[in-house]
């Protein structure tokens, strides 16, 4: 009895070509990637036609949320610490031990100085929900300086080369960028970097 | 016979599969794509006047009335504008537009001043001969020179061989008015090559003229 047999067809598809495509295009991104540093906010930045590039060392981060929270940075932790440092001990608090490691590995300031040692006392990912509902104060202390341009002051004494780069939510009230630009000017320092996104569309306009 | 049967080799299958290798690929790519800013964020460079009383009085006397826009930026992305010096007694002054191709930007284009042209529009011809100039000589025109001929331009040093004053934009957003308003605003100022312009706060005379006109222009 002769069995009908059905021919297995061999289903091997070669890899090789894929691979090779795959390999190219992950050096391509691991050569070209710069990784995003994480923020403690999401903001939408307004877009404008200019193409200027943002340099990359020697900036201080002024981020300013939808709700007007403000928070600094920068992507030179030696800097963040020396500003850290300058700033604690005017105030009198200490960042050691736990909540310096805590310290280092936020990216960005915005706890006022009152709840600066018990924010970072917090878990790591308690830090990250709480940060978003603090705020630099921008209240000027006692007639002085605000703890905003403490930080400020501080950044360029750590950094005399330092630039401002200002990334705002394309929603926030005019009035916290005014009084926070109206405190920037108070201490000289008039050059700033907007951060904005190319509108291509309003470029082939012109 | 026997002998030819020894010498045979066995041929090998010396096929690799590459599929687990295709798969790591695929993650780490992901990984990649998703964890990269591939294009840098622009910037806009602004220089803001100093707190300093003595610099800003000197730069305001030096314009003619004519050749002043201010533009005040109001809630809910309206815009309004005074052309020449604003009569706070007299809010028929003070008139709207709207954003975009059609209203500010037509508006900074074509207004006239009182020796008979319009500022905006000669600087405008002028940076569009230089971008010619620029795409026919290609790399032989340097990045510098050109920066430094368009500077030229903006400022009105260099308009076509000619020395020609340009137009003076003051912003002032109010309070109620968002950060884009205030980026948008910016934005025109580049478009329209315009070198001189100002971020000034909103005073009392304009917050006169703002009520007269029945304008908001705080929350409070």
């Amino acid at each position: 009895m002769g069995k009908i047999k059905i021919e297995k067809k061999d289903i091997w598809i070669d890899m090789t070509p894929m691979s090779d495509v795959m390999t190219l295009l992950l050096c391509f991104f691991m050569l070209t990637s710069t990784f995003l540093t994480p923020e403690p906010i999401k903001v939408n930045t307004p877009s404008s036609v200019s193409e200027v590039k943002v340099p990359e060392n020697d900036v201080l981060n002024i981020l300013v949320s939808p709700e007007g929270n403000i928070y600094v940075g920068s992507e030179n932790k030696n800097t963040m610490l020396e500003m850290m440092q300058t700033v604690t001990d005017k105030f009198g608090v200490s960042i050691t031990g736990e909540k310096l490691k805590h310290f280092r590995e936020d990216a960005m300031i915005g706890a006022p100085m009152a709840v600066f040692e018990s924010y970072y006392a917090l878990d790591q990912e308690k830090m990250a929900e709480e940060i978003q509902k603090l705020s630099i104060p921008l209240d000027s202390i006692d007639g002085g300086k605000s703890e905003f341009q403490e930080w400020v002051t501080a950044a360029r004494e750590a950094n005399p080369d330092i630039r401002l780069a200002i990334k705002s939510d394309a929603k926030t009230s005019y009035k916290v960028i005014k009084k926070m630009m109206s405190e920037l000017q108070d201490m000289n320092e008039n050059r700033y970097q907007l951060i904005t996104n190319l509108d291509t569309k309003k470029q082939a306009e012109i | 016979m026997a002998k030819k049967k020894q010498s045979k080799q066995k041929k090998m299958d010396t096929r690799v599969n590459f599929t687990p290798m295709v798969d790591m690929m695929m993650l780490l790519i992901t990984f990649f794509m998703l964890c990269t800013t591939l294009s840098k964020p622009q910037a806009m460079q602004l220089t803001m006047p100093s707190n300093d009383e003595n610099m800003t009085k000197e730069d305001k006397s030096v314009t003619k009335a004519s050749y002043t826009i201010t533009l005040y930026l109001g809630a809910d992305d309206k815009i309004y504008y005074v052309e020449g010096l604003p009569e706070y007694e007299n809010p028929e002054c003070m008139k709207e537009t709207t954003w975009g191709k059609d209203g500010v930007r037509k508006l900074l284009i074509e207004h006239i001043t009182e020796d008979g042209f319009s500022p905006v529009a000669k600087v405008m011809m002028a940076k569009k001969k230089l971008d010619e100039e620029k795409a026919k000589l290609g790399d032989k025109f340097t990045k510098e020179e050109y920066d430094k001929r368009l500077s030229d331009i903006r400022n009105g040093k260099n308009v076509d061989g000619e020395e020609i004053q340009t137009l003076t934009v003051i912003i002032k957003p109010m309070d109620v008015s968002t950060y884009d308003n205030m980026v948008q605003a910016l934005d025109e100022m580049l478009v329209c090559s315009i070198g001189k312009y100002v971020i000034d706060k909103v005073n009392e005379d304009d917050e006169k003229l703002l009520t007269l006109k029945n304008i908001k222009f705080t929350n409070d």
